[in-house]
């Protein structure tokens, strides 16, 4: 690990931080989760060192207690939608044919509806639990993957050495994940760190209109939501799920960009 | 004595490379090399690939490509020094004073637009005449290159004309504004022989009338003998020797030289053929998808165990879809294939694993025939794991057998595709084929995306593994000098049939039928005159006319 760059390395303290804090969210919470402690929103304090929420709440508890719901549910999220949208995408494109015609116009079909409606609609019908949630968005996901990893993956297939590993016999699982897999996987990589911030971002916006997670469970845009009426007070809280967001975007993508560079190398990464 | 049109002292050339992955670093491209060029003259520059030849006729316009810095040196054209001038004398310079051809014609023209357009688009920009004088040029200099409807052709689109017609009409794009100095950047390279042949005289005749200088550069000695006066050989960035063509090719003084006159000199006697032959290609017809044409039509051919069969012809005749069609990645629409006595089935998939082994392929273009995430050894290793069922330390010393075959030593097995050159990477890709102890492998253009010394290499090797494990070749090439050192027989395919076939020793003997005289005689040859002779005693005119 030695030689990783400054950028890369700040990504990594972040996002750690964060991932740790949504681990061990019960043992470092200074309050309970709803657990009414203050006054409505007081501001911030040696005691509340982000204030109190729209009902006496604790913030930082709310925002580390919601982070472990926010980045766990994206971080499935992003997951499922990696597997299942690249999987289909490599066999689309090695099976070609009808196969192809199949996935890839069905991919048309549910990318023509906007995520966020079809979201809204299943969810209304569906009980709002996490794993709906995760399904329901990593199946949405999935196809902006499925496009990029069939795209990427239809140029792949047509190189020699693809060609070279057919009249060996290899049957399509060797060619999709030892021939094509490990050639696509810089635009992944790429990618993955872009889906992971717009899965936060879709959850948030779930939760905000009520069809994410369920109170009194928190989570980032579910604290907008309950504070949003602050603003018009000048209380800050609907912004602190914002600069969290923010904060963790920019720091998975540093991450993202230095994988990307070692993924790049068609050295194996000697020399980086 | 006059002072010379180009001259270059000292030119020093350097560039960053940004690799992937990697942190930048600095090369030198071109070090110390001088030159000058005088008025009417013509240069030939002569070196394999990363010699630096392209970046110093690039020079001439005082251009590097990329990231490439003139750094050091003079470089003088028409007693004014460019190197380092501003951007406004340089732009009327170039286009006017030097102009330049490029490798590709095809790449290099906008296809949207009509040929006399582009081709006169430098003349009417540096105002050097009005519309009807440049036309009036360009009409003359088509006849002057010999292309066909030169009143006309400026009317078509570039893909309206062949590729050798195009390459001339960036002849005529480059001559049109009468300048001093035109640069030819491997003009003909990309052609097939017999288009070669013209887009060369054609060139020739034009430099002659127009009485411009040039710089030509090209790997190919052959092909510079016939167009320049003086010759420049390169090699890493650096001169090995400079003369007169003569000097160059009848008393080089140099070692590399001399190397490079006499590449493509192994001997190699012809085989008898056996009772049995190893693989029958009988009356084979094939099409592409719903394609009104047949590729392939009515072809048969033999290939007799540990022998050698070259496929000869120019791009288009047919004999890549052979390889696809015996491979079974495209089933023919007619005839039949035998392999060792038995039929094959005609597609893929539905030959057995020991079919699959029995045919290795190898490929033209080494770096993409080797997935590029993969190292050496895993690359070797897979055949040996897939047909022989090898693992662990019994595989990894079969392909330490299999490295030292190909004389790539310990070490190279960790490598990855991308740490290797050019032709070791062919021989990576031979070693692959062999791991599977095939008793035939398809070589497609195996060597022509090398260089003539490292190619060299690469063909001895090719006929010790045959005479070491009695392998069988298909050899696809368009190359003769190729073919008269590697075949047993010869099959010349034309518009996808066989126009000859039999023993080496026969097909290359008189008399000839009218295709494979032009094919022979088209293949430049290193005499000086050898292109006006030639130009005098042919019978059929190639198709690129």
């Amino acid at each position: 690990m030695k030689g990783i760059p400054l950028s890369a390395l700040f990504g990594l303290i972040v996002t750690g931080l964060f991932f740790g804090m949504a681990a061990l969210a019960p043992w470092i919470a200074p309050y309970g989760m709803s657990e009414i402690v203050g006054d409505v929103w007081e501001p911030a304090s040696g005691q509340f060192w982000l204030g109190t929420d729209n009902i006496g709440r604790d913030l930082l508890t709310r925002m580390i207690y919601g982070g472990r719901n926010t980045i766990f549910v994206a971080s499935m999220a992003t997951a499922l939608s990696f597997c299942l949208g690249a999987f289909l995408g490599f066999t689309a494109a090695v099976y070609g044919g009808w196969v192809d015609q199949l996935l890839a116009r069905g991919n048309d079909l549910v990318m023509s509806i906007p995520t966020l409606i079809s979201a809204l609609v299943v969810l209304s019908v569906m009980p709002v639990t996490l794993p709906v949630l995760i399904v329901v968005m990593g199946l949405l996901d999935s196809t902006r993957v499925f496009r990029l990893s069939r795209a990427v993956a239809v140029d792949i297939n047509v190189m020699d050495f693809v060609e070279a590993a057919r009249l060996r016999g290899e049957g399509q699982s060797w060619v999709i994940f030892r021939e094509i897999l490990p050639n696509a996987l810089s635009p992944l990589v790429a990618e993955l760190g872009l889906r992971f911030i717009f899965a936060i971002l879709f959850i948030s916006t779930l939760s905000f209109l009520g069809l994410g997670i369920q109170p009194p469970a928190a989570d980032w845009g579910a604290i907008v939501k309950e504070n949003r009426e602050g603003i018009v007070y000048g209380i800050p809280a609907a912004l602190v799920p914002a600069v969290a967001i923010v904060t963790l975007s920019i720091a998975v993508n540093l991450v993202a960009d230095w994988a990307l560079t070692r993924t790049t190398s068609l050295k194996g990464g000697r020399g980086a | 004595m006059p002072d010379p049109l180009l001259s270059i002292r000292n030119l020093r050339i350097e560039a960053t490379v940004h690799a992937p992955g990697e942190p930048s670093r600095e090369v030198v491209i071109v070090d110390d090399v001088s030159l000058s060029l005088d008025r009417g003259k013509v240069m030939g520059l002569i070196g394999e690939s990363g010699a630096g030849k392209s970046t110093i006729g690039l020079s001439a316009l005082a251009y590097g490509r990329g990231g490439i810095r003139l750094t050091g040196g003079t470089i003088t054209l028409n007693n004014r020094e460019i190197r380092l001038a501003d951007a406004a004398t340089l732009r009327s310079l170039r286009g006017r004073e030097v102009t330049y051809v490029a490798q590709s014609a095809a790449a290099a023209f906008n296809p949207a637009k009509r040929l006399m357009e582009q081709v006169i688009e430098a003349t009417l920009h540096h105002g050097l005449m009005s519309r009807e004088a440049a036309e009036a040029r360009a009409v003359d200099l088509f006849r002057t290159l010999s292309l066909p409807d030169p009143e006309t052709i400026g009317q078509r689109y570039p893909h309206q004309v062949s590729g050798g017609q195009l390459q001339r009409a960036m002849t005529a794009m480059a001559l049109c504004p009468k300048p001093d100095l035109v640069i030819f950047d491997e003009p003909t390279t990309a052609l097939d022989v017999t288009t070669q042949i013209d887009v060369l005289a054609a060139i020739k005749t034009a430099i002659a009338q127009t009485g411009v200088a040039a710089l030509y550069i090209t790997h190919d000695l052959a092909v510079v003998a016939q167009v320049s006066d003086e010759i420049m050989v390169l090699r890493h960035g650096k001169m090995v020797e400079h003369g007169t063509v003569q000097q160059i090719i009848e008393a080089p003084r140099q070692d590399y030289t001399r190397a490079l006159i006499s590449v493509r000199s192994i001997e190699h006697t012809e085989k008898p053929p056996s009772a049995q032959p190893l693989l029958v290609v009988q009356n084979v017809s094939a099409r592409y998808g719903a394609m009104a044409k047949d590729v392939l039509s009515n072809v048969s051919v033999q290939v007799h165990p540990g022998q050698t069969l070259a496929l000869v012809g120019e791009s288009g005749s047919g004999k890549s879809t052979m390889a696809r069609v015996i491979t079974g990645l495209l089933p023919p629409r007619a005839g039949q294939i035998t392999f060792d006595g038995r039929t094959l089935p005609r597609a893929l998939k539905d030959r057995p694993r020991e079919d699959l082994r029995q045919i290795q392929m190898i490929y033209q273009m080494a770096d993409v025939a080797m997935n590029p995430r993969q190292t050496v050894a895993t690359i070797i290793g897979r055949p040996l794991e897939f047909y022989f069922g090898l693992r662990g330390a019994e595989r990894d010393a079969r392909v330490q057998e299999l490295l030292d075959a190909i004389e790539l030593g310990k070490g190279y097995g960790e490598r990855y595709p991308a740490e290797l050159s050019g032709g070791q990477k062919q021989r990576v890709c031979i070693a692959r084929a062999l791991a599977a102890k095939p008793k035939l492998i398809l070589c497609d253009e195996v060597t022509s995306a090398l260089d003539p010394l490292v190619a060299d290499g690469i063909l001895k090797l090719l006929l010790d593994l045959q005479a070491r494990e009695g392998v069988a070749y298909l050899f696809i090439t368009h190359d003769i000098a190729t073919v008269r050192a590697i075949a047993d027989s010869i099959a010349v395919m034309y518009q996808g049939r066989v126009q000859r076939y039999g023993a080496k020793s026969d097909v290359l003997a008189p008399p000839f039928d009218d295709y494979t005289d032009l094919l022979l005689s088209s293949v430049p040859e290193m005499q000086i005159g050898w292109l006006e002779r030639t130009l005098a005693t042919r019978r059929m005119e190639s198709a690129g006319n």
